[in-house]
């Protein structure tokens, strides 16, 4: 939830397993564990919190098609990341996640309900300043890699930042130093096919994560990796959420959802359910006597 | 994995006193497997009767140290040897709570499967969190207890997804009270009739 963020001496609630859909009325109905201050919209009041939610997606639905041919892909879901927040996406196929990441990058719109990125609407923007704002500000890392194979490492990671005016030298500046994050420091001058598949990968976060972008959205980001290289990618991006980025992750795999701060359930565009909040490794290490 | 197995394998590394070995198992399970003081006792004593370990004379402090024996070493290989038989392992209580709740009227099956869900993916992001701050090389005995209860829980995640579209196509949905009465026929059972034609 947002407040998690700056504050980590906030004691999360014990953990609960009991805290699930209580009774059967419960079932189906959207989850909002954002409390009673719910309300109070980071980007709306110049007093409030001093943690502006990176994401805010607020009750938002996303209806392709009309009358009977409708397809409900997203049915009033709420979503808040704050920074040093990485949050999970689980669900099964259809149960809308996709289409949430969709809508929480301006890569498509709501049919009702609000996305703020950084406290601005995202419909409030004309198209101009929304591409910028998804270019400057959201990475995204898709299963599909989409690196350019005449291009170099370096420069496929460099593109987004020359796409937005920014100059040659400067943005291979910055793409070494989103390389070297990586740990792909030597690698830059390397065509993607004298890669190995992980290394792809790495260079393709390397490229949603290069200069100053807040917000990470990952859509099955380790692909068919195997498990030791699966994992060097999500702990890749835990540490870039670490250092004050929110991400995004939506992922059918309990295993990678795990890295999560907090993992919500989708079932038929409706948020069925949502593990509370983490406490640091010394609570977790004072409670692990199972 | 018995207590006894554990403490052989502790002794195997040198004597140790009971002190000695409580911090040791612990130390190697990551102190997911509390041990008390009584229980090191217990099987100590128990693998003398059987001729496994050996008591030495106590120290100046009063702490008796015991060593393994070549009867203890030939039970410690057998036991590496041995793959864990799936019958010695606790029943699952899991399982058999879901068998009962699809049988027992006015349970709603699918919340129990969906609150099992959540605090088990609770319970992966915490051995998760854990893993990811335990990056030493000397670290790596306790990563990999963690990867097995990494591994464990998405299992049982999985399992549960597999129950729940299970129960999609084979149960009647509960209504808003929860209750699968009979002359109630819900969407997912027309569903399975359709199926069946």
């Amino acid at each position: 939830m947002s407040g998690t963020g700056g504050a980590p001496t906030t004691r999360p609630d014990p953990p609960d397993p009991h805290h699930g859909p209580g009774g059967p009325a419960d079932r189906g109905r959207p989850v909002d564990r954002a409390g009673p201050d719910a309300a109070a919209r980071p980007g709306d009041d110049p007093h409030g919190p001093a943690t502006t939610a990176v994401l805010d997606v607020r009750d938002v639905h996303r209806t392709h098609g009309s009358g009977d041919a409708a397809v409900h892909a997203l049915r009033g879901v709420s979503l808040t990341v704050a920074p040093g927040e990485l949050v999970a996406v689980m669900g099964p196929s259809g149960s809308g996640k996709s289409t949430l990441l969709a809508l929480a990058g301006g890569l498509d719109g709501p049919t009702a309900g609000e996305i703020r990125v950084e406290g601005q609407a995202l419909g409030a923007l004309d198209p101009r300043a929304l591409a910028r704002l998804r270019r400057r500000r959201i990475g995204y890392i898709f299963q599909n890699l989409n690196l350019l194979g005449s291009l170099t490492a370096a420069e496929n990671v460099a593109l987004p930042l020359e796409l937005d005016g920014v100059g040659v030298r400067q943005g291979r500046r910055a793409a070494r130093t989103a390389l070297a994050e990586v740990g792909l420091a030597e690698l830059g001058d390397r065509f993607p096919d004298q890669l190995s598949g992980g290394q792809q990968q790495r260079v393709a976060i390397a490229r949603a994560l290069v200069g100053e972008r807040r917000l990470v959205l990952a859509d099955e980001p380790t692909g068919a990796l195997d498990s030791q290289t699966g994992e060097a990618v999500l702990r890749l991006l835990r540490r870039r959420v670490d250092a004050g980025a929110a991400a995004v992750l939506v992922t059918h795999e309990a295993r990678h959802a795990g890295w999560a701060d907090r993992v919500v359930f989708l079932r038929d565009g409706v948020m069925v359910d949502s593990t509370a909040p983490l406490g640091s490794v010394e609570q977790l290490l004072a409670g692990s006597g199972r | 994995m018995s207590i006894r197995h554990g403490l052989l394998a502790l002794l195997e590394r040198g004597q140790m006193y009971g002190y000695q070995l409580r911090a040791a198992f612990e130390e190697s399970t990551g102190s997911t497997w509390p041990l008390n003081i009584g229980q090191v006792y217990t099987t100590l004593s128990r693998l003398e009767r059987d001729g496994l370990v050996r008591p030495l004379p106590e120290s100046e402090a009063g702490q008796r140290p015991y060593e393994i024996t070549d009867a203890g070493r030939a039970d410690l290989a057998l036991w590496f040897a041995t793959p864990i038989s799936r019958t010695d392992r606790p029943r699952d209580e899991l399982a058999i709570k879901l068998a009962l709740a699809l049988t027992t009227p006015g349970v709603d099956v699918r919340a129990v499967v969906q609150t099992q869900r959540t605090a088990t993916m609770r319970a992966l992001q915490e051995f998760t969190r854990l893993k990811y701050a335990s990056d030493r090389p000397e670290d790596l005995p306790w990563r990999l207890v963690l990867d097995a209860m990494v591994f464990q829980a998405e299992a049982e995640i999985r399992w549960l997804d597999h129950c729940e579209t299970s129960l999609v196509r084979h149960r009647p949905a509960p209504g808003p009270g929860g209750r699968a009465g009979p002359g109630r026929p819900a969407e997912a059972d027309r569903d399975g009739e359709e199926a069946r034609r």
